[in-house]
């Protein structure tokens, strides 16, 4: 092979893989409206409570970074415990999220989400803002989707922010004050994650 | 001597807060220090006792309300809302905002007379910009004043050492409204109107939020530390006067995450 075939072939080679990335790299915005168009399915459809929640924990499981969010959670904690406490947290906060998450969804019934804009934050992350549409009982509400982008073929969200008022920043907080109120003792925690997921 | 005790309650809070705030610096323009709960067991047992009184009370109040009729519904809240206006504008001037001002004395004119009384929104078909509410509290953080410690208070619910000090600053003078219904002599607004007027406030935000709050006691391991939490973002991002939320202006608390 001469070394000009060899030259086209690395470039075309070069040229191929790079475009892969982009062809199956995902927009934050679509993955949003895409997540939410399958928990709304889930939501509408002709299942009872137990079967949509199973769903809905399908759902959290593969576009939400469960480990992420635990980890940011911990705040200042992650610090200070040794690796099978960080082992048993994962586990206990896997639990514990999907069964929350499930649960708080599982009340709406037809919810419809409207995207409306993204923000790039930085590489890591895009805040994806969105309008969960009023009905005759509650007026419309801004919800918006802090996307970790670091991977962007693979998406993850890592927070919702209803309002303004963002559910990691309150679970870390509310984390935070079990444990204090234990004297700094994370077995409090444990034993409350354990307490909920039962 | 009521005005007197009242100032001298003013005074002392916000030289508190001022004290176990800030250095000087708006808060908001850096990572916050947590609120202290300088007051955690009395907090907890007055969250407790909010809590007795709400299923008791504001919540069989508040399923009631919401049976009435949507119109119904919209018509009160857009009253209290106008009315909030008189607080608000005061607010406007105070933390420089004289533009906002202007916008939302022209939108109380037109719900006024033309929306009657406030009850239909008005200014909102003509194409005024969104009304954001504003109060005393807030003109204090705006001004630098730190948060203080966080309280919970009998019936009125979360709070701060500022916020308490910003709602006296109402009964000082702050709140035509209250000045009109209280010391008005006149024979269209008593003192048991405002009092009303204050208490369907209550009602009205219950009602709006009677699954919200109900799934996230449910769904809390915590309950009070995540209503102490809710609250006290909901503030900053009022001060803040921004669109921006509180967890991109504190961006460092995710990008901690990544170097760990």
């Amino acid at each position: 092979m001469s070394s000009k075939k060899i030259l086209t072939t690395i470039s075309f080679l070069i040229i191929f893989f790079s475009n892969i990335e982009k062809v199956y790299s995902i927009e934050p915005d679509i993955f949003v409206q895409s997540t939410v168009n399958r928990a709304a399915k889930t939501l509408g459809g002709n299942l009872t409570k137990e079967e949509r929640i199973e769903k809905l924990k399908d759902i959290a499981s593969e576009t939400v970074d469960i480990n992420g969010i635990g980890y940011y959670t911990l705040g200042a904690h992650r610090k200070n415990i040794n690796d099978d406490q960080l082992k048993q947290y994962k586990f206990l906060f896997e639990q514990y999220f999907l069964k929350s998450f499930a649960s708080r969804l599982a009340e709406y019934s037809n919810p419809e989400i409207e995207v409306i804009s993204k923000n790039k934050i930085n590489e890591n992350y895009t805040m994806v803002s969105s309008i969960l549409v009023s009905t005759e009982q509650r007026p419309e509400v801004k919800i918006d989707w802090r996307i970790y982008t670091k991977n962007p073929e693979n998406p993850k969200i890592r927070d919702l922010v209803i309002e303004g008022l963002s559910l990691a920043r309150t679970q870390k907080e509310e984390f935070s004050s079990i444990i204090q109120s234990n004297d700094g003792d994370i077995n409090a925690l444990f034993s409350t994650l354990k307490e909920f997921i039962k | 001597m009521k005005n007197i005790i009242i100032t001298f309650l003013i005074s002392v809070m916000i030289s508190s807060s001022a004290s176990a705030g800030t250095d000087g610096e708006n808060n908001l323009s850096k990572n916050s220090q947590p609120v202290k709960d300088c007051f955690e067991s009395l907090n907890r047992a007055t969250f407790s006792l909010n809590q007795g009184l709400d299923k008791v009370i504001f919540k069989p109040v508040a399923r009631g309300y919401r049976s009435l009729p949507s119109p119904v519904r919209t018509g009160t809240s857009n009253a209290l809302t106008n009315l909030s206006s008189l607080i608000t504008i005061p607010n406007n001037i105070l933390q420089g905002e004289f533009k906002t001002a202007g916008v939302n004395s022209g939108r109380f004119v037109i719900n006024t007379t033309l929306g009657i009384l406030g009850i239909f929104n008005v200014a909102k078909k003509m194409g005024f910009s969104e009304y954001e509410k504003e109060d005393y509290g807030q003109t204090l953080g705006v001004w630098g004043v730190g948060t203080g410690c966080y309280l919970v208070l009998p019936v009125l619910g979360p709070s701060t050492v500022r916020d308490t000090a910003g709602s006296f600053v109402n009964m000082l003078g702050g709140d035509p409204y209250y000045n009109v219904s209280t010391h008005g002599n006149n024979e269209y607004l008593s003192k048991s109107q405002y009092v009303t007027t204050k208490v369907l406030t209550g009602v009205d935000f219950r009602a709006k939020n009677l699954e919200t709050i109900d799934n996230l006691e449910k769904n809390s391991l915590d309950f009070y530390a995540s209503v102490k939490s809710l609250y006290l973002q909901d503030r900053q991002k009022k001060i803040a006067n921004t669109n921006a939320t509180i967890e991109v202006l504190y961006e460092g608390d995710w990008e901690e995450l990544e170097t760990q």
